[in-house]
């Protein structure tokens, strides 16, 4: 990016919530149905139907609000943005204004070049999700799909704080890795779970004005994302450079183009008038909900990765690994639970574990390991039962058996020779076998100390015990 | 002919009916049919109900007497009622009284609609209607006018035109109805029955058309405020399915009202404002001698001021078409409901659909509703109004420590002739003068015949604290128990 033009970024970013049910009523929030066919009288709009607010919504609220340390408001309101549009069925959508649901909170965000982005968190609130219009099914016509209509949205506006692409998607997948964690949001970009508009203005290097903004709409992958603020970037540059001024509207990212167009100007904009719904009494919450939702919630992700590190002495980047999902955290942590020493453990679980996964093509919902039977292996490392390199035979085994390591160790005779007296006799063979070879070492040619050692190890079928080998080897040779 | 008694069926009170039925004296079958044929005997001049269901109603009735065979005794098993069009049914049309939806029929029944069913309720058929429950004349019915039958060519008043004159009129013993901004107690002062507008939140919305959702209220008329309290029973309670239904227990209104002798001890509070300007002479006359009779029950007559009251109106034609404009919006022509023909576009579509489903009055509260939500004027309009609710809340409640009720004349005249006032809609909304301030603060409210001014029906206003409906209840229920106004049948169908 030019030095002299700095990016300011805000993100609004719509997260659709993990519930049963709809926002404001008791048909199904499910991706994927037939068409029409999760809309109730309530989705339709029909005359006469009343919404009933979801509490599951609320508490997934709660969860965010905690989650980033916002304020919960004790008391939210409901409010009807209204707009015409076939695929908004009440001629309105119910959501949040003057008085939302979360307040201001703040998340720090990792980058990949190790800096990270502080990034306040004005608002979120919660609101319903229109239908969709399928301009391309029927020839001549538009169709409608309502089976969208009213599920429930949490939308996470934050403060333009980011400056630079960059910290936008670091920003963007924080949020993502976040809200599914605290299992909010699925967090699925394709089926549009999750998807980001950016407002992007730009500003000469040092100054503290904000410049004309433009929000690009509806980008549900991080690449689109990344690809748009940067096209809005160098084209907001160019226009300002060219003497030109930037024009506050509505944009979409093409993807096929790599471009963003215009959509609507601020002048041909919608007044919305926005009221409170007279249909929603004032969503007030009080404690005893509020504490039962946040005493069951997950230890957070942060505060799980430096618990790995500080208490459990793993590694910080296997730490961060490791918390990238809850699925695996637990995983590790039922290991660990079972005996496996931590650092072994994670060093095993994202070497040997995950390769294993990627070759076979699973994910870790689907492993034929249990943390138990692999915290049997590691602790056969550990208490020198076995070697590593014999380890990741027994562990091939496991993978493929239901036997614990202890079972496939027995059964296969691995267990690593560590008798002084059956290491003494080994080394006395291989000294017996070579003499030239330890007239050359004791002549002073050491180097050939990694032979013997070999030799021995291949007469041991690998059981000895390395590092008893060693010692054993050197004190006959060095005689 | 049946007879009870001396009478015909339809002289009965709801009460009576379900005595009469009870005893075995008469089946369902019998009253729904004599019912119906009142309808077909009156209702051509009257048009009072948009849609008869006479076949459904017949198999209700017939349901009814066989569950009374099985030992079934609901006191409002087998009694034949009249909804008003703006409670969906899934067996008869919704109309609403609109073009918009001449040929809509819901897929559910209100909750109101579902309750008085299980009670075993026979629906007759859907009571007329002002459109979308917008006018004080029932002039605004795409179905037409409905006569007052107490005078041929003046209103039943509106909204629930049709449910008063049909009451009036005894084509049923009781009408279900809503009211907005006085849309039960105008029409029931104009046509001299008894109509009961419950406290916001303690009927059920659902299924309920909604014109204004703060305001809104389901409610009930009939000659009696004991057959009041009978269907209001029925229909009342928490419902899940509607956020602003209020949870509080139903008390048991019979039973307290059956139990009441006298006013003893009730402070009724008499607004000076109520009988200021605009009150036309020979009614105010009328509603004093009404005040005369409670006192003469042993009620204490308390004067008082309530300065603010003034105000209703002002607020109330903002917060209501503010909320009607939105409300509406669903009506596009996209679902349901009427859609123009050949639409050219979107735009097209919506413009020339609402246009044409939509009558004048429906479409002059839309842009003002749109107006004072807009950006620039929503401070002005919406929040100020909002504002003035809430003045006009606390002036209440300061009443209201010193006076259980507060009572006064429902309207500022009595019935108007047709077109008196179609063309000028201040006017009209004068009209709700003084029943606007109990929507605008959720307040439970009465209105009774208390006799006659130049003939037509006065109309004796009881307004009450939030959820205290057994106060208004037992002050009518005294007062007809001493006077004989709601027993009085006009002449033409009597």
């Amino acid at each position: 990016m030019s030095a002299a033009w700095e990016c300011v970024i805000g993100l609004e970013i719509h997260t659709r919530l993990q519930t049963q049910s709809k926002l404001f009523s008791g048909a199904a929030n499910a991706f994927g149905a037939e068409p029409n066919s999760q809309a109730c009288a309530v989705d339709l709009g029909l005359p006469g139907v009343l919404p009933v607010p979801n509490r599951e919504a609320v508490a997934h609220a709660v969860r965010l609000a905690t989650a980033i340390g916002a304020d919960f408001a004790r008391r939210s309101v409901f409010a009807r943005k209204n707009y015409f549009y076939p695929d908004l069925p009440k001629g309105y959508q119910i959501s949040q204004m003057a008085l939302p649901v979360v307040g201001p909170g703040v998340v720090e965000c990792a980058l990949n070049d190790g800096t990270t982005v502080q990034v306040g968190v004005t608002r979120a609130h919660l609101e319903e999700d229109a239908g969709k219009s399928v301009h391309d099914l029927l020839d001549g016509f538009t169709a409608i799909d309502l089976n969208r209509a009213g599920t429930p949205l949490l939308e996470i506006v934050s403060e333009p704080d980011m400056r630079s692409a960059a910290q936008a998607v670091a920003y963007a997948r924080h949020m993502h890795a976040l809200v599914r964690w605290i299992g909010v949001c699925d967090g699925n970009m394709q089926e549009g779970s999750f998807r980001c508009d950016a407002n992007v203005s730009i500003r000469p290097a040092g100054s503290e004005t904000l410049g004309t903004r433009t929000e690009v709409k509806n980008l549900n992958s991080f690449r689109f994302l990344e690809r748009a603020i940067e096209f809005e970037y160098t084209r907001q540059v160019e226009l300002l450079e060219d003497g030109g001024t930037v024009t506050q509207e509505t944009r979409l990212y093409d993807p096929e183009a790599d471009e963003t167009r215009a959509m609507r100007s601020k002048e041909e904009a919608n007044d919305y008038r926005y009221f409170p719904d007279p249909d929603l009494p004032p969503v007030v919450v009080d404690e005893r909900f509020v504490t039962a939702v946040v005493e069951a919630m997950p230890e957070l992700q942060h505060v799980r990765r430096a618990r790995f590190v500080n208490s459990l002495g793993v590694a910080p980047g296997d730490a961060a690994i490791l918390t990238n999902d809850r699925a695996t955290a637990d995983w590790f942590e039922a290991a660990v639970a079972a005996g496996a020493p931590a650092r072994l453990a994670s060093t095993w679980l994202i070497g040997e574990v995950f390769g294993r996964l990627k070759r076979d093509e699973l994910n870790l919902e689907h492993i034929p390991l249990t943390p138990e039977r692999f915290a049997g292996l590691l602790l056969r490392i550990e208490d020198d039962t076995i070697s590593g390199k014999i380890a990741k035979r027994v562990f091939e085994a496991l993978w493929e058996s239901g036997d614990t390591a202890d079972e496939i160790i027995e059964r296969e005779g691995l267990k690593q020779i560590t008798d002084s007296g059956a290491i003494d006799s080994l080394v006395d063979e291989v000294i017996a076998a070579n003499p030239s070879q330890v007239a050359e070492y004791r002549a002073g040619k050491t180097k050939l100390m990694g032979f013997l050692v070999g030799a021995a190890m291949k007469v041991s079928a690998g059981k000895a015990n390395p590092a008893q080998l060693n010692a054993a080897l050197k004190a006959k040779l060095d005689i | 002919m049946s007879v009870v008694g001396n009478r015909e069926l339809h002289q009965l009170t709801l009460t009576e009916q379900s005595a009469a039925l009870s005893a075995g004296e008469i089946s369902s079958v019998e009253l729904t049919r004599h019912c119906l044929a009142r309808i077909d005997a009156h209702d051509k001049t009257l048009n009072s109900v948009i849609s008869v269901g006479a076949g459904a109603a017949l198999e209700a009735a017939a349901v009814a007497d066989v569950s009374r065979t099985e030992g079934d005794s609901g006191p409002l098993l087998g009694v034949p009622l009249v909804h008003k069009d703006i409670f969906c049914t899934r067996a008869l049309p919704t109309t609403c009284g609109s073009r918009m939806l001449e040929s809509y029929t819901s897929p559910f029944d209100a909750t109101v609609v579902e309750r008085l069913n299980a009670a075993g309720m026979v629906t007759l058929g859907k009571a007329n209607m002002d459109e979308f429950a917008m006018g004080s004349s029932n002039e605004n019915s795409f179905f037409g006018g409905v006569d007052n039958p107490w005078r041929a060519g003046t209103v039943p008043g509106g909204s629930s035109g049709g449910s008063a004159a049909l009451v009036a009129a005894r084509l049923a013993s009781v009408a279900t109805a809503t009211d907005t901004g006085g849309s039960i107690r105008q029409p029931a002062a104009f046509c001299g029955v008894t109509g009961i507008k419950p406290t916001y939140g303690r009927v059920s919305r659902y299924g309920m058309i909604a014109f204004a959702s703060s305001l809104d209220q389901g409610g009930v008329i009939a000659t009696t405020a004991e057959d009041c309290a009978q269907v209001l029973q029925a229909m009342s309670g928490a419902d899940p399915r509607d956020a602003t239904c209020s949870a509080d227990p139903v008390p048991d209104w019979l039973a307290a009202m059956r139990s009441v002798k006298d006013l003893k001890g009730l402070r009724v509070g008499v607004p000076e404002e109520f009988f200021a300007d605009g009150l036309d002479e020979a009614v105010a006359i009328v509603v004093r001698d009404g005040l005369a009779e409670l006192e003469s029950l042993g009620a204490t007559l308390v004067s008082i001021s309530l300065p603010k009251q003034s105000l209703g109106i002002s607020a109330y034609y903002v917060v209501a078409p503010a909320e009607a404009s939105s409300n509406l919006s669903r009506f596009d022509g996209v679902r349901f409901g009427h859609r123009c023909e050949d639409p050219q576009d979107l735009t097209d579509l919506y413009q020339r659909s609402r246009a044409e489903g939509f009558g004048s009055e429906v479409q002059r509260r839309i842009l003002i509703g749109a107006y004072v939500l807009s950006a620039g004027f929503y401070d002005a309009y919406y929040k100020k109004a909002q504002q003035v609710r809430q003045v006009i809340a606390d002036e209440f409640d300061e009443a209201f420590a010193s006076v259980d009720v507060i009572a006064g004349p429902t309207t500022p005249t009595v019935a108007f002739n047709r077109g008196a006032k179609s063309d000028d809609p201040v006017a009209m909304y004068l009209n709700d003068l003084y029943t606007v301030s109990a929507n605008l603060c959720g307040l439970p409210a009465l209105s009774m015949p208390c006799g006659f001014a130049d003939g037509m029906p006065v109309g004796l206003q009881l307004i009450a604290r939030a959820f205290d409906e057994e106060r208004l209840l037992n002050t009518a229920h005294a007062f007809q128990q001493a006077t004989g106004w709601h027993a009085v049948i006009p002449e033409a169908t009597s």
